[in-house]
Parts: structure tokens; C-alpha cells; sequence
């Protein structure tokens, strides 16, 4: 396939799946932001800041906003098109990549997308939202759903689509890292212990986000505890958004994309990918928190980046080098 | 109850619909019963309806007012047009006529100029017109054909002859919204389809993809076809990427190919592909900027020396600009009578040359009366309708005439015929034109009707889409159909 049609299907999955990561975490920190009563402007701005620290546009926040507020935060991270990062972008930028491989991909697919971008360019998108944020980020998180189901049931599951998995699992990863560094950013309020009902009522709040509360429960026999929920998210090897399983797909679709033996790498991608995937396999979380949680998030989305790097190197620009 | 004809009003036009005395053309008879049901109120929603599936399949262009762009939709009318068998058969006819023609004669001026040398076609005519290529003199082209796509535009005046406007040899449009608009009639008007035998014309992106196969160089059975495009910001992006889902090829833009010892190739994930065929939607001028327009960034740097070493096929050929050269349609009849021996089936538009002094003497005296383009402007630019002109406008065409002679024709203002269409609440007539698409591969086909491009605004008399015109359903009944 065209080298730049590789190019936009992988960036029109990642963009698809940031949209989607975006409305989860503001879906949840609504949901949170409800359980504390408490809601004086301090309060109100600690919960909001963690957001945008891992999103990192905190700068282009504070340049729109004069302060921390939960409609503002909501208003910048889903309709801002200043802001690169947030949804309506997101989807404008998978939109533009959808346009340019529209003949590689199912009109199905592109008229999901297309009706999803309509929507959220209208004003029917801001009534909704403002009648029910919450229904809102759910129903955005439906839409974005469906795409990925009609991706999987209308598209031929060749080339194309395997560089849409690409995009799809780097890009979940590496939110997926960001969610959970968020609880690293949420200061505990004063006199609350580790391990007490806040902290605990935050870590549930991640495993929603990653609508992992329910498969979590099964296997931890209603115990919610950081590590517990930390090593699910990074380490479970069949829940669909831990980082583990994401890597592991990464690496799967690289593999199918160069037709090498996923024992072996081909090119630099799939060597870095393999890297960082037996490094999760034969991790433990004792491992994870003794490195520091927060650092070992870090460096997992920076060999994200290399690897994204690497892939758009090989298959993208390859000439464009010389 | 209150039909949507009823206040309809022909006026003093060729209409489409309503013959002499408002009485309805047999052909249309069904169709004003059916919609004749229908009240303002629900024709609107079935409009609404049809619009916005075009909206969610994208089938929009961009316009721009700072930096927001807002994405609108060609309009299009619901009520059909309609071309009994016996008239398209006739078209037909005229339309193959004429695109033999003129692939004769550009194969014959890219040769040996024997239509020149007979004194059928002043050899300053061609040699001055600005899309002959000199360069290519001498180079031959598979089965001798340049334009693989041609859209002639054709109208009808007063008297309802149909006439041959401007022959589009370059990169001709519309075509998508030929097949889209049927998709949305028999969406939004199932069973209107059931009274009519109307021809079909889904095989189009099929049969365009056989004739640019078989144009392959060194006659390659299997040949890799793409289609280049100047790329997503284009106004016909949606019809470029269209053709292409539709032919199931790749769509490129020039960023994607390169050229290597005279063959063409594609950059892919696995490495070089070497490119045979390319059906191309960028015009001559941006097509290599080692040879045409240095500054252009949308073509490919040595894709002419490809082609002229014959490793790549380009449709429509280079230089078939010549052939719609607004000068050079004016000789079309005599070439059509010096190729082929016969007379032209379609005639033209009557036409002034302000190359010849007489017509110039003329032409001058009567601008206001008359219709003035360019020679070679397309698309409603570079042309002055005398009679709703302003007097500064026909002075800066006066001058422009005096300047570059060969540079303008003019014609009589025709009015074109009308067809109903539903504009502001109410069906009222508005003047149209008829652009068939014409492919020349093994044999020349024409797909049944062509796209009927409307002049929305009142009174206008400008069709195209870059000057707010829309586009009507075109049927095509089948043979011996009158009415089932």
C-alpha cells in the first residue's frame, strides 16, 4: 500500500482512539468530582489540574482560561479547536486522515466518522452537553465505538486495516499510561490516608475510566487497591486496555504488516516494539513501584514514541531519507 | 389540495417539461402525476432528506471565510430530467461524431498537420493556441487516443435543438455527481423508478477503468492504474477519491510518485511499484515542473520524460488542450466533414471569431447583444454576458479583444431551455445545460444522459458549480419506452 496511505490510516486510528480516551477521562472525572461533596474552588481545581498536566496543555489552558474551572477544563478538552489535544480536534484530524485514504477505507467506516464529526461541529453537540455531560461523553464513547466495529466487520482486515490497529493500540496505550498517571498527579486532601476512602474512591475512578471497573472486580474479589489496580492496567495480559495487551496487539500487527515471525524483528519498530513487549511480560509490579510508578509510566509512553517514530521512518518516509 | 405545478409558469423559453401552450410532454406524463401529489410541504422534506445523506457521505465542497471552513453541498433539484430514447439515440450519434473528430485531429496535429496543409485550419490558429504542445509533435500515443474523457457540454435553445457548447478534452468533471444524484433519487423516490424504464449508469467507474486499461503502454495486459490527484484541499476531491473506491485503484497525489530512468513508480510500504496508467486530474501546466510550471508542487518532477518514452500512459494525453481551444471549436463541423466525410450530427453554438476581421468588425459593434469568452477559460471564468454586462465591464473586454484577438470569440446570447426546479418553496423554471461523458477505449461509450447542471438563481444563464449552479437527476429512457 501507498506509503502515505499507511501514514494517514495509522494517524486517523490514533486520533480516533485519543477522542475516545479524552471523553472517558472527563466522563469519570465528572462522576468523581460528584462523590465529594465538598465543593469549594480549591477542591474544584485540584481535581481538574491532573487533567491537563497529563494531557500536557496546561500552558495553552492558562493563555484561553483565566482559572481552573470544571466547565472550563470540559469546555477546552472537548470543543477547544485551539487546543490540538481535544476532541472536536481529534476527530477533525482523523477526519482529514479519513479523507485522504477514502477510497482504502469502508464507506461505512467513513460515514461514522463523517456524521460523528457533523455532530460535534453542531449545535445540537453543545446542547447535548450541556443538558447532561455526562450522557454526552457516554454517547461520544458509543460513537466511537461503533467505528471501531464497523472498521472490524466492513474492512477487508489486510494492510490497511492492520495499520489501523497500529494506530489504534499505540495510541491506547499510551492513554491508557496517561489515565493512570493522572492518580499520581491528585494530591490526596489533607488528613486523608493512603489507602483511605478517598484514595480509594480515586482509584476506582481510574479503573472506570478504563471501563475496567467490572473486569477488575471479578478478579479482585472486590479489593480495590493501587497495586492492585495498577497491575491490572499495565500488566493484565487479556483485558483489552491494559498496557500489556495493547503492546502485545502493537506488536502482533507490526508483525502482520512486514510478514515477519513475531519471534523476530525486521525492521527497527518491530525491534523496539518486541523490546518493550518482553519487558512486560516478565515484569512484576513490585518491580513497577520500587522504579516509582509515575517514572515507569514515563518511560513506557517515551518507548511509545520511539516506536511511532521508528514505524513512520520505516514504512512512511523511507524516502524521503535520502 | 394545492400541487406543486400548479402556479408553474413556462414563460417564453424552451422548457423541458410544459410544450407549446403548457400542455406536458408525453415523456413526463408519469412523473407529473406523481409528483403533481406531492404538496410544497413534503417535496421540501423529501429535498431536506436527500441533502443531508449527501452531507454524511461527504459529497460537500470547502468554502472558506477566515479561517473556518464551512462544508456546503452542490444543490441538487429533485424533479428529473428527462430524455426520451429516440433524442439520446440522436445525442449519441452526435457525441461519438464528434469525439472521433477530434482524436483524429489531434492526432493529425501532433503528426503531420495535413488538416493545415489542406487549408481547413489556419496553422496559426493551432500553432497560437495556448495548450499546443509543440514538443509533443512527432510522439505517438496507444491506439492513437488522447482524450480518453471527454465532457461536451450541450444546450438547447429556443426551438429545442440541442447544441454543442464546448467540448471539456482536458480534465472534465462532475461525473460523481452523475452517479450520486441517482443514488439519491432512488432513495428519496423509490417507486418513481418503477413507472419508468430509465437506463442505468452505474457501470460508468467499470467502463472508465476498461478504457484506461486498455491504453496501457507496450499493450500490458495487466496494468497498475491510478489516479492522480492535486490532493484533499482540491474542490473535486471527493470525485477524484471517488473514481478511484469505485475502480478499486489507488488514489496518488504527486507527493507519492517518482520518477526513476523514464518509468513512474508509487511509493508503498514495500518498497517501489511501478505506475502504467494514470488517469490524471491535474492539468498539463502543473503536471511536471521540470518541463511545465516551475512552481508547481502538486505534479511530479520527470513524468513527462516517462511518457514520452512511452513507459506511462496519461489520460487525457498532453496537449489535448488544443482541441478545446474556444477558436479551434469553431472549426469542429469542418473537421468532423474533412475526417470523417460526413456533416456534423450536433452543430454549434454560432460562433465570431475575433481572429477574422470581418467577425471582429461585427462582434465589436454588437457587445452588448453578444455572449464573449475566452479561448481558453473554463469553468463561467473569463466571459461576459453582453446584455447584463455593465458598461465598464464591456469597455475591459473591448480593450482586451482590440489587445488579443485570438484570444476571444463571441457568441449570441442563447437562452437556454428551462426545466422545473424547486427553489425557494415553489417549483419555478431555471435554465439548464446537458454534460455527457464520453470515454474512448476499445470502442466509445457514453454513459445514458450526462450531468444536468442547473443555473439556480433566478434568471441566470451560468451553470457551473464554481458559480453557485446545482445539478438535476438526467434519465435516459430505455428503447421503445414510452411510458410502462
Amino acid at each position: 500500500m501507498l506509503s502515505r496511505v499507511a501514514d494517514a490510516s495509522f494517524w486517523l486510528s490514533r486520533y480516533m482512539e485519543r477522542a475516545e480516551a479524552n471523553a472517558r477521562i472527563l466522563d469519570v472525572n465528572i462522576q468523581l468530582l460528584l462523590d465529594f461533596e465538598d465543593q469549594n474552588a480549591g477542591t474544584v481545581q485540584q481535581h481538574w489540574q491532573p487533567i491537563l498536566a497529563t494531557l500536557e496543555d496546561q500552558e495553552l489552558f492558562s493563555e484561553i482560561h483565566d482559572g481552573i474551572t470544571g466547565d472550563a477544563v470540559m469546555a477546552f478538552v472537548t470543543f477547544e479547536k485551539k487546543n490540538p489535544h481535544s476532541i472536536i480536534s481529534s476527530v477533525t484530524f482523523a477526519r482529514e486522515n479519513a479523507r485522504m485514504v477514502r477510497e482504502q477505507i469502508s464507506s461505512e467506516m467513513w460515514e461514522q466518522l463523517n456524521r460523528l464529526y457533523l455532530y460535534l461541529h453542531s449545535p445540537a453537540a453543545r446542547a447535548a452537553y450541556i443538558d447532561s455531560p455526562i450522557d454526552f461523553y457516554r454517547s461520544l464513547v458509543d460513537s466511537l465505538h461503533s467505528f471501531q466495529g464497523i472498521t472490524d466487520a466492513t474492512m477487508t482486515h489486510g494492510e490497511g486495516w492492520q495499520f489501523l490497529q497500529v494506530g489504534k493500540y499505540l495510541e491506547r496505550a499510551d492513554s491508557t499510561s496517561r489515565v493512570l498517571d493522572i492518580k499520581y498527579h491528585i494530591l490526596l486532601p489533607f488528613g486523608e490516608q493512603v489507602g483511605g476512602n478517598v484514595d480509594i474512591t480515586q482509584w476506582m475512578a481510574v479503573l472506570r475510566s478504563c471501563s475496567a471497573m467490572e473486569a477488575f472486580l471479578k478478579i479482585s474479589h472486590g479489593q480495590v487497591t493501587s497495586w492492585g489496580v495498577a497491575k491490572f492496567l499495565i500488566l493484565h495480559d487479556t483485558f483489552p486496555r491494559s498496557i500489556r495487551f495493547c503492546v502485545d496487539s502493537l506488536d502482533v500487527a507490526l508483525h502482520q504488516i512486514s510478514g515477519c515471525d513475531r519471534a523476530h524483528f525486521s525492521n527497527e519498530a518491530e525491534r523496539l516494539c518486541g523490546m518493550l513487549r518482553s519487558n512486560l511480560d516478565y515484569t512484576n509490579i513490585e518491580t513497577v513501584f520500587s522504579t516509582g510508578l509515575h517514572q515507569h509510566l514515563d518511560q513506557t509512553q517515551l518507548r511509545l514514541i520511539e516506536i511511532c517514530n521508528a514505524l513512520v521512518k520505516t514504512y512512511c518516509l523511507w524516502l524521503d531519507e535520502e | 389540495m394545492q400541487g406543486i405545478f400548479d402556479q408553474y409558469d413556462k414563460g417564453p423559453f424552451f422548457d423541458e417539461m410544459f410544450g407549446e401552450g403548457g400542455k406536458i410532454r408525453p415523456h413526463y406524463e408519469q412523473l407529473f402525476q406523481r409528483f403533481g401529489e406531492l404538496e410544497p410541504a413534503e417535496f421540501d422534506r423529501k429535498r431536506v432528506l436527500a441533502e443531508k445523506s449527501y452531507l454524511n457521505q461527504g459529497i460537500t465542497f470547502t468554502v472558506y471565510s477566515g479561517d473556518e471552513g464551512t462544508e456546503r453541498i452542490m444543490p441538487f433539484d429533485l424533479i428529473p430530467r428527462i430524455i426520451p430514447a429516440d433524442e439520446w439515440a440522436f445525442i449519441e450519434k452526435g457525441l461519438t461524431q464528434r469525439l472521433q473528430a477530434l482524436n483524429l485531429f489531434l492526432r493529425d496535429v501532433y503528426h503531420e498537420q495535413k488538416i493545415i496543409k489542406d487549408g481547413v485550419i489556419p496553422a496559426e490558429i493551432v500553432r497560437s493556441a495556448k495548450h499546443f504542445r509543440p514538443e509533443l509533435v512527432g510522439f505517438d500515443v496507444p491506439h492513437d487516443i488522447y482524450i480518453h474523457v471527454c465532457g461536451t457540454d450541450l444546450i438547447r435553445g429556443a426551438d429545442g435543438r440541442y447544441l454543442v457548447l464546448e467540448d471539456n478534452g482536458r480534465c472534465p468533471s462532475g461525473v460523481s455527481y452523475l452517479l450520486e444524484n441517482r443514488q439519491a433519487m432512488k432513495r428519496v423516490f423509490p417507486r418513481l423508478f418503477n413507472r419508468y424504464a430509465v437506463r442505468p449508469v452505474g457501470r460508468y467507474p467499470q467502463e472508465l477503468l476498461a478504457s484506461l486499461r486498455y491504453v496501457a503502454p507496450h499493450g500490458n495486459p495487466d496494468p497498475t492504474v491510478v489516479v492522480l490527484s492535486p490532493g484533499v484541499y482540491n474542490s473535486a476531491y471527493f470525485e477524484h477519491s471517488f473514481l478511484a473506491r469505485a475502480m478499486g485503484i489507488e488514489i496518488v497525489i504527486g507527493h507519492d510518485l517518482v520518477v526513476e530512468k523514464s518509468r513512474v513508480f508509487m511509493k508503498t510500504t514495500k518498497g517501489l511499484k511501478q505506475v502504467d496508467v494514470i488517469y490524471r486530474r491535474i492539468d498539463d501546466d502543473f503536471l511536471d515542473p521540470t518541463v511545465f510550471r516551475k512552481d508547481s508542487l502538486l505534479g511530479v518532477p520527470g513524468i513527462v520524460e516517462a511518457y514520452r518514452a512511452g513507459n506511462v500512459t496519461l489520460a487525457n494525453a498532453l496537449g489535448t488542450g488544443v482541441a478545446d481551444d474556444k477558436v479551434v471549436y469553431y472549426y469542429v463541423p469542418a473537421m468532423i466533414k474533412y475526417y470523417l466525410g460526413e456533416e456534423a450530427v450536433l452543430p454549434n453554438v454560432e460562433t465570431y471569431l475575433s481572429a477574422v476581421d470581418s467577425d471582429r468588425k461585427f462582434l465589436l459593434e454588437h457587445l452588448p447583444e453578444l455572449v464573449v469568452k475566452a479561448a481558453n477559460e473554463s469553468g463561467g471564468y473569463g466571459m461576459m454576458i453582453g446584455p447584463q454586462a455593465a458598461k465598464e465591464e464591456i469597455a475591459k473586454f473591448r480593450d482586451a479583444i482590440i489587445a488579443d484577438p485570438r484570444g476571444y470569440v463571441a457568441q449570441p446570447v442563447i437562452q437556454l431551455s428551462r426545466s422545473p426546479c424547486f427553489a425557494d418553496g415553489k417549483v419555478e423554471g431555471r435554465h439548464i445545460d446537458l454534460r455527457p461523458y464520453i470515454l474512448s477505449g476499445e470502442k466509445t461509450t457514453i454513459i445514458p444522459g450526462g450531468l444536468t447542471r442547473v443555473a439556480m438563481r433566478k434568471g441566470s444563464l451560468v451553470v457551473n458549480s464554481s458559480q453557485g449552479g446545482g445539478s438535476k437527476d438526467t434519465w435516459v429512457l430505455d428503447e421503445g419506452e414510452g411510458v410502462c
